[in-house]
């Protein structure tokens, strides 16, 4: 197998020229009057780790199904590899697809599981075996070969699925909530081992996930989905630091939100007057908007500062009163309340151990943060 | 549970109850498995014996018509266990193609029964929820008439001047009636028909389990709609199949009302044979013969087949 570039290194999505691999346009899905999938346009390129990321009912899992052919387009195209999917029944397609319940033939072990696709492209019974040897190689499941799904555990259930989809190498894999089933910490385990397999066959995977943190460790970019609708789309880090809406700035991570309106609107910052942090918030970026208008402000706790005395370096500084300390080990989590009555979250890395100094409950701070920390949210 | 034993432990009754059940050394469970126990003993095992005992004795004209197995004679005990009934069964041919008549016609209709029941089972497990009860109850419905009367209804169908030649000639594609009463065609008809609801209702037990997933995760794989079916849908459920098919062979070969009213003279199936021996020529010790034979010839293959099915489910699990 040639070294294929990983879409992570390449960021075709950057580039104006390149094609995508599949490309969905204006696709609406209707069951009844009820509609699941509003209208949706989004660009996928080869070897990408794409995921789809959104609370329950938002439509992620019947847009995978159009992918894989289980349900019709109500209006719309389907493009895969350059190829119009209207009309082609999901055993016609190329893709495959890594049902949530994992779906494993009951009557058949591991290995008939796996060959179940190959046998069904009429591959001869000695390459069948080879294919199947190695993919169970892959997921490390040699020994489990002959045991029937009733005999695995939910780990090795989820491999032998995730073998079974990959063993056609598909042009695309499509998962739904693959690691849905799993409990925490071999959730975190997998997921990498995930993006190791996904990079080793050069397999483009659509992933519908609702848990943001796995959305954030495993994904190339992130399509964030609301109401049927796709409210975002980016890199991780993008959809983190630069939240395109209210939605997804609180869907993702934790997030204060001062509401406010701007004052100053200049190319290179605006300035936002929120009577929630009781100060002229400066922005260092332009934000096309209408002057005056209502806006919100969005910043993460941990990009806020914390101290006793006031700052003299920081542009936006602001104070309150300690309420809550929530110590999560790795971080403290401070719950402020401000001048204004508004509640907000600061996040403080505990850097040293049992530290007798730390701020606490009942003190007067003084928050502060510079001016490229957070993002003004026009919708 | 235990705790409410516990609690009411205090009651003198079952405080005795707990005492004598422990002496006895038998456990509160050993009681309420001997309950279908005891069915079994009094209703089936008893019935039989009775039946096996007089298949050995000598038919007689008295009252009851066969010699008693046993006697006391000046202090003898004289046990006389007569396997003439059972040499007779094997020396007159008619017996022994009765028996084959009726696996053969049983055997065929449990087949029919099958090729009818399974999509009509599966057009029900498929059926949205609120048609799906309509559906089961359309399937149940027919056991509200008594099955007589609807077997006379098939003779009113398929006789002479019956519903369907009368349809047939009156549109002229027949001049002369269809000879269908009568025939082994009728008992066919007869028998798929009253069985049928015994085929569909494990069928759709099982059919409606049936995980769709595992279906669209094949159509994912590369099988088309046959065959899905033939490497998911139908292995998986071959235990409705069983079930089913044993429900309709058991009873079908012992039928008698059916091939009596449907059937022509020439149409043998075991059911009336036994019905002859004991009626018209009242020769119990034969009947009885025939009685046992038919239950081992039956039992035995019933028996293999539940062994197989449980080492599959032991395979399985
Ligand atoms: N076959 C169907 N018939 C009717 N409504 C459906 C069907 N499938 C999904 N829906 C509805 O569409 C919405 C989106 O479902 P789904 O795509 O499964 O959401 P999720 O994002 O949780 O995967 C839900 O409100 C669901 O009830
Ligand atoms: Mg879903």
């Amino acid at each position: 197998m040639s070294e294929p570039k990983s879409a992570a290194e390449t960021r075709p999505w950057k580039d104006p020229a390149a094609v995508p691999f599949i490309s969905i346009k204006n696709v609406t899905k209707k069951f009844g009057a009820f509609t699941a999938v509003n209208n949706i346009s989004l660009d996928i390129y080869r070897n990408e780790l794409f995921c789809l990321l959104g609370g329950s009912g938002c439509g992620k899992s019947t847009l995978l199904r159009m992918l894989s052919g289980f349900e019709e387009i109500t209006s719309g195209t389907i493009e895969i590899d350059g190829q119009d999917m209207v009309g082609i029944a999901p055993y016609e397609r190329a893709t495959n697809m890594m049902f949530q319940s994992y779906a494993l033939f009951p009557h058949m072990n591991v290995e008939k599981n796996i060959a179940y696709g190959l046998k069904r492209d009429g591959m001869g019974g000695a390459e069948i075996k080879d294919r199947v040897a190695e993919i169970l190689k892959l997921v490390q499941l040699e020994e489990f070969a002959r045991r029937k799904p009733g005999q695995l555990s939910g780990g090795q259930k989820q491999r032998v699925a995730l073998a079974r989809s990959l063993v056609k190498k598909p042009k695309v894999l499509l998962l739904d909530e693959p690691l849905g089933a799993l409990d925490k910490k071999l959730r975190e385990e997998t997921q990498f081992e995930l993006i190791k397999i996904q990079e080793s066959l050069g397999v483009t995977f659509v992933v519908v996930t609702h848990d943001q943190e796995e959305a954030m460790t495993i994904s190339t970019r992130i399509g964030v989905m609301n109401e049927g609708e796709i409210v975002q789309v980016g890199e991780p880090h993008e959809i983190y630091e630069y939240p395109n809406s209210r939605f997804v700035a609180g869907f993702i991570g934790s997030v204060n939100v001062f509401e406010g309106q701007v004052v100053d609107d200049e190319q290179d910052h605006v300035v936002v007057r929120s009577p929630d942090a009781g100060i002229d918030i400066f922005v260092s970026h332009g934000v096309s908007c209408a002057p005056n208008q209502k806006v919100a402000y969005a910043i993460r706790p941990e990009k806020i500062s914390m101290s006793r005395d006031r700052p003299k370096d920081k542009k936006n500084v602001t104070s309150g009163m300690v309420e809550e300390v929530g110590y999560l080990g790795n971080l403290s989590i401070y719950q402020v309340m401000l001048e204004s009555g508004k509640q907000i979250r600061v996040a403080k890395p505990n850097i040293v151990r049992l530290d007798e100094e730390a701020i606490s409950w009942d003190e007067k701070v003084f928050l502060s943060w510079d001016g490229s920390a957070g993002v003004v949210l026009v919708s | 549970m235990n705790g409410a034993v516990e609690k009411t432990g205090s009651s003198p009754f079952v405080a005795t109850l707990k005492r004598l059940l422990a002496r006895t050394g038998l456990s509160g469970r050993t009681l309420v498995i001997a309950i279908p126990v005891l069915w079994l003993l009094i209703f089936f095992l008893a019935p039989f014996l009775v039946v096996a005992k007089i298949s050995l004795s000598e038919a007689a004209i008295a009252r009851p018509p066969y010699l008693p197995l046993w006697e006391w004679s000046e202090g003898m005990l004289i046990i006389s266990l007569n396997f003439a009934n059972y040499q007779y069964l094997l020396d007159d041919a008619l017996y022994y193609l009765s028996y084959l008549s009726s696996l053969k016609i049983s055997a065929l209709s449990t087949l029919f029964a099958l090729l009818i029941g399974y999509p009509v089972a599966y057009m029900i497990a498929r059926a949205p929820d609120n048609t799906r009860n309509l559906l089961l109850m359309l399937v149940i419905l027919p056991f509200w008439t008594s099955f007589l009367l609807r077997v006379y209804a098939w003779i009113g169908i398929l006789k002479g001047n019956g519903v369907i030649n009368n349809f047939l000639m009156s549109i002229g594609i027949i001049d002369s009636p269809i000879v269908m009463m009568q025939t082994d065609f009728a008992v066919y008809v007869g028998i798929v028909y009253t069985y049928l609801p015994f085929m569909i209702l494990p069928l759709y037990a099982n059919l409606v389990k049936l995980d769709e997933s595992l279906l669209e995760a094949a159509s994912d794989l590369g099988a088309r709609p046959l065959t899905t079916f033939l490497t998911i849908t139908l292995p998986l459920s071959m235990p409705g199949i069983v079930a089913g098919s044993m429900l309709v062979f058991i009873p079908a070969v012992g039928e008698f009302v059916i091939p009596a009213l449907l059937g022509g003279p020439d149409t043998l199936m075991i059911g009336r044979v036994l019905w002859n021996e004991f009626f018209s020529n009242r020769d119990w010790p034969v009947a009885s013969a025939v009685a046992i034979a038919m239950l081992v010839v039956l039992v035995v293959p019933v028996m293999i087949l539940q062994r197989s099915q449980d080492e599959k489910e032991e395979a399985a699990s």
